[in-house]
């Protein structure tokens, strides 16, 4: 065994990791400990990849761990400002008042333990433009509770589902090839006669579905309404959400909230972007760079909402929307726009974009949304392209 | 071969086999052997997560298991499968006469079981524990997850007409996940995780050194910064470690012991897979073989 009293402040690291986000349960907490009796501990290195090994599981984690083991094994100098330690600018995600008492307990400055969330967190998909970046968080509190209640009731009740595709697994069915499998099976228990035949066909499952949201300025007044939207599918379908205005943020975790209300303030806390500008074309690149290749497996439906204001490059935005074409089962454009009277398609975004997609519709109201349901449930009866 | 006794035995075992790794991976490979859990590798494509298990196999003079995963995959290809046609030719050689209870038992004996890659992990007569290579579980689907996530917590198998299989000795795991999708943290919480990241220029250069000793020192360096400035671009497809390889080969087979612009555009289809990469790339290259000739 690992000396005794490095157990309890074992114990503290992983409450330190919980509070963080990550999961350190006992049985992560025995397997530290086993760990530790094979390291050498005066190794800081290895001591390091031993815990970061059991307490970490995903790539996303690396960053909190090792803010965390800085913070927790090796702290630094209470006096110093907290900027100036190289290699321990790094944030921990911790409540304030979580961090408050940890800092106590570790007897460091408040301003030590969690720091302003680094930008780089979020990093801008171009760092050229928009010197006016809003970067202000942007309240949830402009629709009243009635009309959230009735949208959100109405979305939820909205008959139709993601349609479903054939998976490679097969399940047993009246219909379909013939399961030698359990025919022989059978065939076998009867003296070897073939008796009777087994079928078996594909198991459907629901496409994944990708939600990509314009929430730049110009978008203002329908992202309360597709954040909720958003809310609403997430909580009966398979969905990854994204949101951009100059850069683009997943907000899947963000959504999971049960309750509305808390999804929405973390996705509002989460995204540091709301109401910037447009760079459309920037965050699909983003997307096809850094998501695509992670969350268009099994035959996903992407749907971007945006108006198609982009103060970005048209040719770039054509460029990724073929990119992006091809690797998802099918692309659908949702344009708040497309509701109001007399509007055409002519901004330059939009008009780049239209060619590339393969459904263009409204989304201004829940009738529109409602379309947009039909369209989903009824995918595989159309052939795409 | 005996297991290895500490970290650095570890690290010096994979170097000797020409794999160049973090001290980091040497340090969770020597956990996982030690504590008998699976090791979880991700990382990017082409960072030598399939080949961290296979050298393990060598460095342990274990017999290598590999599973290949795919959407669908079920237990008939993991785990087990009788050999219907056997059986049935065996049961109607027999005839009628034969007592059926005693038949049915002799079919349903190893001798007419087809034993999968997880099976054969598990139950064999090695005298050293197989290592098992997982490989891209995030090609399976959730169903098989879950199976896994029984197996890999007791090492046992249960076939009903035989009986419930346990592992004699427990095989070394390694399960690699190039992230097209999340596994499930089920999954991942049995094992200890390691995410191997890009070399930095001199790794890869001794990388490069050791897997492809063709190509002259001056080339291999120039690759490797070659391709080290790529990954700074902003690309669909970020070349990885195997990519790097592939080129240097490539140059070395056209009997190129240094870079320049020309080469550099005919051969870069070894390190860059999308057209939309490729032309991004070509107006770049004298600037990129410049600056990789400086490196």
């Amino acid at each position: 065994m690992p000396e005794v009293d490095l157990l309890p402040r074992l114990g503290a690291f992983a409450r330190l990791l919980h509070d963080a986000g990550l999961e350190a349960g006992p049985r992560r907490l025995t397997d530290a400990t086993r760990a530790l009796v094979y390291i050498d501990l005066k190794v800081e290195d290895d001591f390091r990849t031993a815990l970061r090994s059991v307490f970490v599981s995903r790539k996303e984690d690396i960053p909190v761990f090792e803010a965390a083991f800085d913070i927790f094994w090796a702290p630094p100098d209470p006096r110093a400002p907290a900027g100036i330690i190289p290699g321990r600018s790094r944030a921990l995600p911790l409540s304030p008042e979580r961090a408050k008492a940890w800092a106590d307990a570790l007897g460091l400055n408040a301003s030590q333990m969690n720091r302003e969330q680094d930008q780089n967190e979020f990093p801008a998909s171009s760092s050229g433009y928009s010197a006016e970046e809003l970067l202000r968080h942007k309240d949830f509190e402009d629709m009243t509770w009635t009309e959230t209640e009735q949208v959100r009731r109405l979305l939820e009740q909205a008959p139709w589902r993601v349609a479903e595709r054939r998976t490679r697994r097969l399940r047993p069915s009246r219909v379909g090839r013939i399961d030698l499998r359990r025919s022989a099976r059978h065939a076998i228990r009867s003296s070897g006669e073939l008796m009777m035949l087994f079928r078996r066909k594909p198991r459907v499952r629901r496409r994944p579905l990708v939600l990509i949201c314009d929430v730049s300025g110009s978008m203002e007044r329908y992202s309360r309404l597709l954040m909720i939207f958003a809310h609403a599918i997430a909580r009966r379908e398979d969905l990854e959400a994204f949101v951009f205005s100059t850069r683009l943020t997943r907000i899947t975790r963000l959504l999971r909230h049960r309750d509305l209300d808390r999804a929405l303030e973390s996705v509002s806390k989460g995204v540091h972007d709301f109401s910037g500008g447009t760079r459309i074309g920037d965050a699909l690149g983003d997307f096809n760079r850094k998501w695509a290749r992670r969350v268009l497996g099994h035959g996903a439906v992407v749907i971007i909402v945006s108006d198609g204001w982009d103060r970005g490059d048209p040719s770039q935005l054509t460029s990724e929307l073929i990119h992006l074409r091809r690797s998802a089962h099918r692309l659908i454009w949702l344009n708040p726009l497309l509701g109001s009277e007399g509007y055409e398609p002519l901004t330059r975004g939009m008009a780049a974009a239209l060619p590339h997609c393969d459904d263009f519709l409204a989304a201004h109201n829940v009738a529109a949304l409602e379309d947009l349901g039909r369209l989903l449930a009824s995918l595989d009866s159309r052939t795409t392209r | 071969m005996s297991t290895p006794a500490t970290i650095e035995d570890v690290e010096r075992r994979l170097r000797e086999r020409r794999y160049i790794g973090d001290r980091s991976l040497a340090t969770s490979i020597f956990l996982a052997l030690k504590l008998q859990k699976p090791l979880f590798i991700e990382g990017e494509a082409g960072v030598g997560k399939t080949e961290a298990a296979k050298v393990m196999a060598e460095v342990l003079g274990a017999r290598l298991i590999r599973l290949q995963c795919y959407e669908g995959i079920d237990l008939a290809h993991a785990v087990y499968e009788w050999n219907y046609p056997r059986q049935l030719l065996h049961i109607r050689l027999l005839g009628e006469t034969e007592d059926r209870r005693a038949a049915e038992r002799e079919i349903f004996s190893s001798e007419f079981l087809l034993r999968r890659p997880l099976l054969d992990a598990i139950d064999n007569d090695d005298p050293t524990p197989p290592v098992l290579l997982i490989d891209e579980i995030d090609r399976s689907d959730e169903e098989f997850e879950a199976f896994l996530l029984e197996l890999l917590s007791d090492f046992q198998v249960s076939i009903p007409e035989i009986g419930t299989i346990r592992a004699r000795q427990v095989p070394f795991v390694v399960i690699t996940s190039n992230r097209t999708r999340e596994v499930h943290d089920a999954l991942k919480r049995r094992c200890l995780y390691h995410w191997i990241d890009y070399p930095d220029l001199d790794k890869e250069v001794e990388i490069v050194r050791a897997r492809a000793p063709e190509a002259a020192d001056g080339l291999a360096r120039e690759v490797a910064a070659l391709v080290q400035g790529l990954r700074g671009m902003d690309l669909y497809k970020v070349p990885g470690v195997a990519e790097t390889l592939d080129w240097a080969r490539s140059l070395a087979a056209l009997g190129a012991t240094r870079i320049d612009a020309g080469l550099v555009s005919a051969t870069m289809g070894a390190a860059l897979k999308y057209q939309e990469d490729l032309d991004r790339v070509r107006e770049q290259v004298p600037a990129l073989v410049d600056k990789a000739k400086r490196a």
